[in-house]
């Protein structure tokens, strides 16, 4: 396996009207090639923040950490993303090595402006071809990815296409430059169940022909578990677990983690009630000292929950969870 | 049940105008067609479909809040009785007292300049329901309690509160006029998990204590699966399959219904690429196929799905379902299953 991302110690404020915000804190993670790693959480853990930070495409009144590093390991050699300036310097990542799939293909598509002309301006922009390569390249794109009569969409507008056609026009954008990495922040939320499934199909499909690392943002734990190899949990800005989909998901160690899968419909067991995590989440203005979900846990330890930022402690080779249930040695083996 | 329904509906129809040509038949989007259905009191009755498939719609023909094309409504909570379509304005104001509407979107539904006793006494006043200010208030206070809002958070601003506070919020405003039908549309869809299942178990209880009857209205069939006691599927306007919870999970009949149920991703990493997938999209309502409206999808079509358009029937004591070849699908399944 190649390496193919290094994240390490994104923390990222914002400058608002009331004040700096924490949107991201500390974060560290790795991808390798090939990997599709799933990045849980709910709205404002800060899971899109730091998915759009590896293009730094947060707002100007972002401001990242001095200590934050970013590396993308390409064949010509690593590119150190925090220190790429402006959007000249941005293009070999912006849209080239890595690629953004959205929520929203509505909103994420030029109403006035064709789907082909679209796919055809980022090819010109990304790589060598002339137009009329880009557009036999972006038809053969738009049939790859299921859309029939390619030929004719290509030349349509994005509120002509049904939402699940949207979404796989949009795949068929993100990949036509055959990016590295692919960003797909909540791609199957606004779509219906039976689409998302085949929409998840045609992901996996493309992840296996392509071989490019995919980081798929989600609430959705049943997506990820469908999807994923590995997933790192987010609450508050912190990455709170992170580990091989099947131990996160089997053995969660993260109460956070915990309350989110019991708090989950699950329909093999109708006659369990649902159990809600307790409390809100606190606005990110008021974020808790100490660990940040000390305010709903039902395992606080002691004081130190509310003191002192927990540590990760690995559960397995891969697992870790950063929790004091395990860094302090007298609750080392005693958790309930 | 041999209790008389709350909420009876024969040969329901909802059809919109579409803006067509200057001659020939104006063209319609039959978003509702052709709904028969039952809804016990004190039942909570789940309404299941993908987006398109009329959900929205038929709610809010059951509140009269869309015009009916056709067909018949019949509401009668043991003290009062209403023949939906042919409601008088004044009849009309009364049923509203009755029947009430959770939106969606606890951000969109709650006004930002009134303080949440505003909001929550808005109907009382409209309906003229109380006599004095204190009466309202204490009205107020008392359903807001029931809802699990703070009392001291009534004279703050929506601004103030999070997505499942806002939700309650919207949920005591629509049970202040102290109705006995609640449509309860997509009410959980805009909240996080861990929040979800906090407004689930609230209207559950709510229901519970104030023998309430709701109609739920989500795309989610985990989430139906677990707070309602019925089922209805639709697919383009139609009913497909209606039966008990139960039943429905244990045994689905349509061939719509199993496939959004294995369509649900599964939680066990393992089970990757075990679900049978459905090709296609949901046809558009304007051009709906002829025959069965599942035909252009479903993969056991045959020629009389494409000419005939199946009837919902009984399967059994309360479960019916809307497809030609229900019964050989299943002894089919039994066989495989042998």
């Amino acid at each position: 396996m190649t390496r193919l991302l290094d994240v390490e110690n994104l923390t990222l404020q914002f400058d608002t009207d009331e004040g700096r915000i924490t949107a991201v804190d500390n974060v560290s993670f790795s991808l390798e090639a090939g990997e599709v790693m799933g990045l849980v959480g709910e709205s404002g853990s800060g899971k899109s923040v730091t998915a759009k930070s590896l293009m730094k495409l947060n707002a100007s009144n972002a401001h990242y950490s001095d200590d934050t590093k970013i590396t993308l390991h390409l064949e010509d050699g690593p590119i150190d993303i925090m220190s790429l300036k402006n959007s000249k310097e941005m293009q070999v990542v912006r849209g080239g090595a890595i690629s953004m799939i959205f929520q929203e293909p509505m909103a994420s598509f030029a109403p006035a402006i064709s789907i082909g002309d679209q796919m055809v301006e980022q090819l010109l922009i990304h790589t060598d071809m002339n137009s009329k390569k880009a557009k036999e390249v972006s038809i053969e794109m738009l049939d790859r990815v299921g859309i029939s009569d390619a030929s004719t969409r290509f030349k349509q507008f994005a509120f002509e296409l049904s939402g699940g056609m949207r979404q796989r026009a949009m795949i068929a954008m993100a990949l036509s430059t055959k990016p590295k990495l692919l960003i797909a922040d909540e791609p199957t939320t606004a779509l219906d169940v039976t689409i998302q499934a085949q929409v998840i199909d045609l992901m996996k499909d493309l992840v296996t022909e392509f071989g490019m690392g995919i980081i798929f943002i989600t609430h959705d734990l049943g997506v990820i578990a469908q999807t994923a190899d590995s997933v790192a949990v987010m609450y508050l800005g912190r990455v709170i677990e992170q580990g091989p989909v099947r131990e996160v998901i089997r053995t969660p160690a993260h109460p956070y983690t915990q309350g989110l899968l019991a708090a989950l419909p699950d329909l093999d067991n109708l006659d369990t009630p649902l159990k809600p995590i307790p409390g809100d989440i606190p606005s990110p203005l008021e974020r808790p000292p100490g660990c940040v979900f000390n305010t709903r846990c039902p395992k606080v330890v002691g004081d130190v929950c509310s003191t002192v930022v927990p540590d990760f402690a690995n559960m397995t080779e891969h697992h870790k969870a950063a929790c004091h249930l395990y860094t302090q040695p007298q609750n080392g083996g005693s958790a309930k | 049940m041999s209790v008389k329904p709350l909420m009876s509906v024969r040969d329901l129809a909802v059809h919109f105008p579409l803006r067509g040509s200057l001659f020939g038949p104006k063209p319609v989007v039959k978003a509702v067609e052709g709904i028969d259905l039952d809804i016990a009191k004190g039942s909570f009755y789940g309404l299941v479909g993908e987006s398109g498939s009329g959900k929205t719609t038929l709610g809010r023909a059951l509140l009269r809040a869309v015009p009916i094309t056709r067909g018949a409504i019949n509401y009668d909570d043991g003290e009062a009785q209403y023949d939906l379509p042919s409601l008088s304005d004044k009849e009309l104001k009364d049923y509203r007292k009755r029947a009430q509407l959770i939106f969606q979107d606890p951000y969109a539904a709650l006004s930002p300049r009134m303080t949440v006793r505003d909001i929550i006494a808005e109907p009382l006043e409209v309906m003229g329901l109380t006599k004095s200010r204190q009466e309202t208030d204490a009205r107020v206070r008392e359903i807001a309690a029931k809802c699990r809002l703070n009392l001291e958070h009534l004279r703050r601003f929506p601004h103030a509160f999070s997505g499942g506070q806002r939700q309650r919020i919207s949920i005591a405003r629509a049970l202040v006029s102290g109705p006995q039908f609640i449509v309860a549309d997509e009410s959980v869809a805009a909240l996080d998990v861990s929040i979800q299942a906090d407004v689930l178990n609230l209207l559950k209880e709510i229901q519970e204590d104030m023998g309430l009857t709701f109609l739920f209205i989500s795309h989610d069939l985990s989430v139906v699966a677990h707070v309602c006691d019925h089922v209805a599927v639709m697919y383009l306007g139609r009913l497909v399959e209606t039966a008990p919870t139960r039943e429905l999970f244990a045994a689905p009949r349509h061939p719509y219904t199993k496939a959004l149920m294995s369509a649900i991703p599964s939680l066990d990493p393992d089970d990757r690429g075990k679900a049978q997938k459905l090709e296609g999209e949901i046809p558009s309502p304007t051009n709906p196929p002829p025959g069965c409206k599942f035909q252009t999808r479903c993969p056991f079509a045959i020629d009389i799905c494409r000419k005939d358009e199946p009837k919902l029937e009984s399967s059994g004591s309360e479960h019916n379902v809307a497809c030609h070849r229900w019964r050989e699908l299943m002894e089919e399944h039994a066989l495989e299953d042998a």
